[in-house]
């Protein structure tokens, strides 16, 4: 079903923009559902806890002592919008489950935010260098609007993935719902095979 | 309560188009096989080109769920993809793919106290939020503050204003005599109530701004609710 005389506004065809999504330009939407959290770098730490042999929490400067790893490349958000050219800094998520090992019946984790956000992605998903911590957005400090001071980021899924001001990484021998899945939202979230909804 | 899920494309026919005031488009859509949705869930819309270009954007319900037809409410952007073509060229009788509903947190069914605070079309899931609260016969419920720079940018400026929300205009004296101003603490204070889900819906700034008046005056984050729309540096 074609709609007479719309013809949208077409951009330059581009190989890395999966199926129904749009390039966003510079511009990077906000979409929060809760109050936006101000948090103190000194007193905010970050843990992988769960199925693991060394549960393990680093402070902000044991996080930064650990070594950097860049990720550059673009972001898919499911409202439609990608963006592409970002630069984060970090540290891959790699180099934390090393550190806390997680035994052999761990399969998915459950990230958690300060604010009590969540979300699941299969263990798979993160391992591999898929998976950052990171802190700083085309070489400035991330806002507080945008995860700051730091959030995960698992940019080969759709954004609602890469929690915002993340605080904990939890193994588990199962798959448990966070919170924009249990409200409708994918389990996994590719967006090269528009998984948005439960059912998709 | 159990927020219903998005489910299948469906093709709508429009049955109603309104242009209440220069800034939007109402649009009144038959969904076949419809799914009853929750005040403050969405709906998925999509354009296609005849060579099969698509845009796909969301829309908040305006509708209660009794009401037969979904009523979406969308603001014109002058740069938009989509909304001049919805609010322009969209005639009854045309079709429109549609998906949802969709969202299971920024939902109100009327089952406890709630206050909303919006600025401009955040104002939509509100009405659909004051709608629902009438038909079930409790409005006592429901508490608003709606926001805007001029009364012609705030959608549903009759209804709500009937519904006896408080309208903070930013540079217009209200029709009740509010000075121009932005939506003040001291304005909502009183329509505080401790046991009330706070449904803030706007602009990136407004919900920011928002969040931190209810803060600002005690309210708990975690009853707190938010959706807002729009880019931040």
């Amino acid at each position: 079903m074609a709609q007479f005389g719309f013809t949208g506004r077409r951009r330059p065809p581009r190989d890395d923009l999966p199926p129904g999504q749009y390039d966003v330009g510079t511009e990077w939407p906000v979409l929060t559902a809760e109050v936006t959290p101000q948090i103190d770098p000194q007193r905010w730490t970050m843990s992988v806890d769960g199925l693991v042999e060394h549960p393990t929490t680093w402070s902000w400067d044991e996080m930064h002592a650990l070594p950097p790893s860049v990720y550059e490349g673009p972001i898919h958000c499911v409202t439609t919008w990608s963006k592409f050219g970002t630069t984060f800094e970090g540290v891959s998520v790699d180099v934390l489950l090393d550190a806390a090992a997680p035994t052999a019946e761990a399969s998915h984790v459950l990230a958690t935010s300060t604010t009590g956000y969540t979300t699941n992605l299969p263990l798979e998903h993160v391992r591999g260098g898929q998976a950052w911590v990171v802190w700083s957005f085309d070489g400035k400090p991330l806002t507080h609007d945008h995860g700051g001071p730091v959030r995960l980021l698992v940019p080969h899924l759709y954004f609602w993935k890469s929690a915002k001001w993340v605080t904990r990484l939890t193994l588990l021998d199962h798959d448990q719902h966070g919170f924009w899945e249990r409200n409708g939202y994918h389990d996994l979230g590719d967006p090269w095979r528009e998984q948005r909804y439960q059912g998709d | 309560m159990r927020a219903p899920t998005a489910g299948p494309w469906r093709s709508a026919t429009v049955r109603e188009v309104a242009h209440p005031h220069p800034h939007g488009v109402v649009l009144r859509l038959e969904v076949p096989d419809r799914v009853d949705h929750l005040p403050g869930q969405h709906y998925v819309l999509r354009l296609r080109a005849e060579d099969g270009y698509t845009a796909t954007r969301s829309y908040s319900l305006a509708s209660a769920p009794s009401d037969p037809l979904v009523e979406l409410y969308v603001e014109e952007l002058p740069d938009g993809e989509v909304s001049p073509y919805l609010a322009q060229a969209i005639q009854p009788g045309d079709q429109l793919e549609v998906r949802g509903p969709v969202g299971g947190w920024f939902v109100w069914d009327a089952d406890g106290p709630a206050l909303g605070l919006a600025g401009g079309s955040g104002v939509v899931p509100l009405v659909a939020m004051l709608r629902h609260a009438v038909d079930v016969g409790r409005p006592e419920l429901l508490r608003l503050a709606v926001a805007a720079r001029t009364l012609d940018r705030l959608p549903y400026a009759e209804e709500l204003t009937a519904a006896g929300a408080l309208v903070a205009l930013s540079q217009e004296v209200s029709a009740q005599g509010r000075a121009a101003g932005r939506l003040l603490a001291a304005e909502v204070a009183p329509l505080l109530d401790d046991a009330a889900t706070c449904f803030v819906c706007g602009s990136a700034p407004f919900a920011a701004g928002a969040s931190d008046l209810l803060v600002g005056l005690g309210v708990d984050v975690g009853r707190v609710r938010v959706e807002r729309f729009g880019a931040s540096g």
